[in-house]
């Protein structure tokens, strides 16, 4: 039976939401009284591995031996049996499908990024001078709770195609029609498809970018501003030498995290095209070869996926640094 | 005198002076303003709403014409869609299976982060500047590097297949995101609380419990929204750990639909609605809430 519900998913689900917590507070209480008996020494010592071992246990289980262990994989052959050097890195970076997908990516990192980015400033900026900010601000975020599967399907409506001659039922279609512009199958077509996922990606980032960006712009103060304009300076001017450069260390936060999404994205893609006529980045090509039990090259493909990030990762290390030495 | 008392004056006695064709002349200026912006929201809020309109439209209808044609009567709205999504074998227990997936997914995980944070926010041990920085770096790992081991690892454990391998890759995931936050927020709390609380004989367990978590609770709720509907909206964890299984959560089921069906999908827009119904109420309910939890999640993976 597909999706069937059975009881027993109901009863573990039921059991963990109340037992997880219960079995924390009985480890917290007990374990509490057994340390507290200690001499003093071994107390000092014992308890804050203690305390913090289910949090470490768990991540270092579930994400940090998972992930070392991936590194491992994709050195090893499709049955896990015999090493077999660079293979799946030479399959990946030779295979004309993963390259399209690298090529993707690499779209998707540059242009996903920059206009998410830029147009969450630039919303942020005009919808500061609007009195109706906070209805125009709920209208932009909306996308956000969306899901990207949601999501998906609200754009295949945009994107839909007929031929032409016939009434367009896509949106889009319908919008270049009245311009007599012949329909485009936006999803099909090799030069439009791959913008077309990316704006939709953008249209689902942009109220996030937006809302951060906006409370470091509030956060600038008015008097700043009005020297500005004092001085001379015209609206433009002030946004480009002033706001922009006030934002700065919000646009790189914002940015990096633009720069991670952009990398794993995989649902819109998934859900939309699935990948075909060009369309698939690494995070779907991943999750194809996995499908085909190709686990090693899956491996492969996510330590490449991997070690784009680093840099990303020690940004972020060295900003955590900083940011306690002014604690 | 500032200049912000300056320009105040400036500005009312502009204001005084301002005849009503200036005023016009200001609001004519600020016209591509608002255009741009107004433009800006429709493209940011039709789309939804047309698939919204769809939804209430017969198959045929959603075939044969664009959602804006129903704005004039005839309309012609019916439950068609709804009902045969919500017919399809399957789809009703994968919306149930979504919520088992859900809410012990985010227990678990706010549990043992609570926990794990009020030790790395107050106490001190050898190595925990490197543990914390492990934390920092993990929260940007993508989850694609953990999912080949994970699937074997799970077999090894009988979990294949069922909704506990989805909560055990959630936790894993979401802990070093979630522990970074509440240190923060538990280090930020006030010291002297917690020492009058040991000199009053509170041992750890109740200082954590009396204090700590109950002064916690608005970074715990903005996190249970965030990480909620991240589960909630999940489609590659569920997908390949249950993608075959019998236990689907309505992500799955959607995305596998929509990639199965050739021609008529579009009656799968009911379940796109029903998909987004929740978080969409939630957002709108808890409006403040859910923008501080999902802005929190910046410099997340």
């Amino acid at each position: 039976m597909v999706g069937g519900i059975s009881v027993d998913q109901i009863v573990t689900a039921l059991v963990a939401v109340i037992a997880v917590p219960l079995v924390l507070f009985g480890y917290i209480v007990v374990g509490e009284q057994i340390i507290e008996r200690l001499p003093e020494r071994i107390q000092l010592w014992i308890r804050p591995y203690f305390w913090a071992l289910p949090a470490i246990g768990f991540a270092g289980l579930f994400m940090v031996y998972p992930l070392l262990r991936t590194v491992v994989i994709s050195f090893r052959n499709g049955a896990d049996t015999d090493w077999v050097g660079l293979a799946n890195y030479q399959y990946f970076f030779t295979f004309p499908d993963t390259l399209t997908s690298l090529r993707n990516s690499i779209l998707w990192l540059v242009f996903y990024t920059f206009f998410a980015v830029f147009l969450g400033l630039v919303v942020a900026i005009l919808l500061d001078r609007v009195r109706y900010e906070t209805l125009a601000k709920i209208a932009i975020f909306l996308p956000v709770p969306i899901s990207a599967v949601a999501a998906s399907i609200i754009w295949k409506f945009m994107f839909d195609y007929q031929p032409p001659g016939q009434p367009q039922t896509g949106t889009l279609n319908a919008v270049i029609g009245l311009a007599h512009h012949d329909p485009v199958a936006w999803l099909v077509n090799s030069t439009t498809n791959n913008g077309a996922l990316i704006f939709v990606g953008v249209w689902t980032a942009v109220g996030f970018c937006m809302v951060i960006l906006s409370a470091s712009l509030k956060a600038i103060s008015t008097e700043v501003l009005e020297a500005a304009r004092i001085d001379g300076a015209n609206e433009f001017q002030i946004v480009r030498l002033v706001v922009t450069p006030l934002l700065w260390p919000t646009i790189t936060v914002v940015g990096t995290t633009m720069i991670i999404n952009a990398l794993k994205t995989f649902d819109l893609v998934y859900v939309m095209t699935n990948g075909a006529y060009n369309t698939d980045v690494i995070a779907t090509q991943m999750f194809s070869q996995l499908q085909h039990n190709h686990n090693s090259r899956a491996a492969a493909v996510g330590v490449v996926l991997f070690i784009a990030i680093v840099p990303l990762l020690i940004v972020n290390i060295r900003r955590f640094q900083q940011q306690e030495e002014q604690r | 005198m500032s200049t912000e008392q300056v320009t105040t004056r400036r500005q009312s006695a502009a204001a005084e002076g301002l005849s009503a064709l200036s005023n016009l002349g200001y609001r004519l200026q600020r016209l591509p303003l608002h255009f741009i912006v107004i433009i800006f929201c429709a493209i940011w809020v039709i789309p939804t709403v047309g698939m919204v309109i769809n939804s209430f439209r017969a198959l045929s209808d959603m075939q044969s014409a664009g959602w804006w044609t129903t704005l004039f009567p005839p309309h012609g709205f019916t439950f068609a869609s709804y009902q045969q999504v919500l017919n399809i074998e399957g789809v009703q227990p994968s919306i149930v299976t979504s919520i088992l997936i859900t809410i012990p997914a985010t227990v678990i995980q706010l549990t043992v982060a609570t926990m794990g944070a009020y030790a790395f926010a107050w106490m001190k041990f050898p190595g925990k500047n490197i543990f914390f920085i492990v934390i920092v770096g993990l929260m940007v790992v993508p989850i694609q590097m953990t999912l080949v081991p994970l699937l074997s690892f799970f077999k090894v454990l009988h979990l294949n297949g069922t909704i506990m391998s989805v909560w055990l890759a959630h936790t894993g995931f979401g802990l070093p995101f979630e522990v970074f936050l509440l240190r923060n927020y538990l280090g930020g709390l006030p010291r002297e609380i917690f020492e009058s609380a040991e000199v009053d004989g509170a041992g750890h367990a109740v200082r954590f419990l009396r204090i700590a978590v109950p002064m916690t609770l608005p970074a715990i709720a903005s996190l249970v929204i965030f990480v909620f509907l991240g589960v909630w909206n999940d489609l590659l964890v569920a997908l390949t750990f249950l993608g075959t299984s019998q236990f689907r959560p309505f992500t799955v089921m959607i995305a596998q639909l929509t990639t199965s069906f050739g021609g008529g999908w579009q009656f799968l827009t009911a379940a796109a609605v029903l998909q987004m119904a929740l978080p969409l109420a939630v957002f709108i309910a808890l409006q403040r809430y859910f923008v501080r939890g999902v802005t929190a999640g910046s410099v997340k993976g």
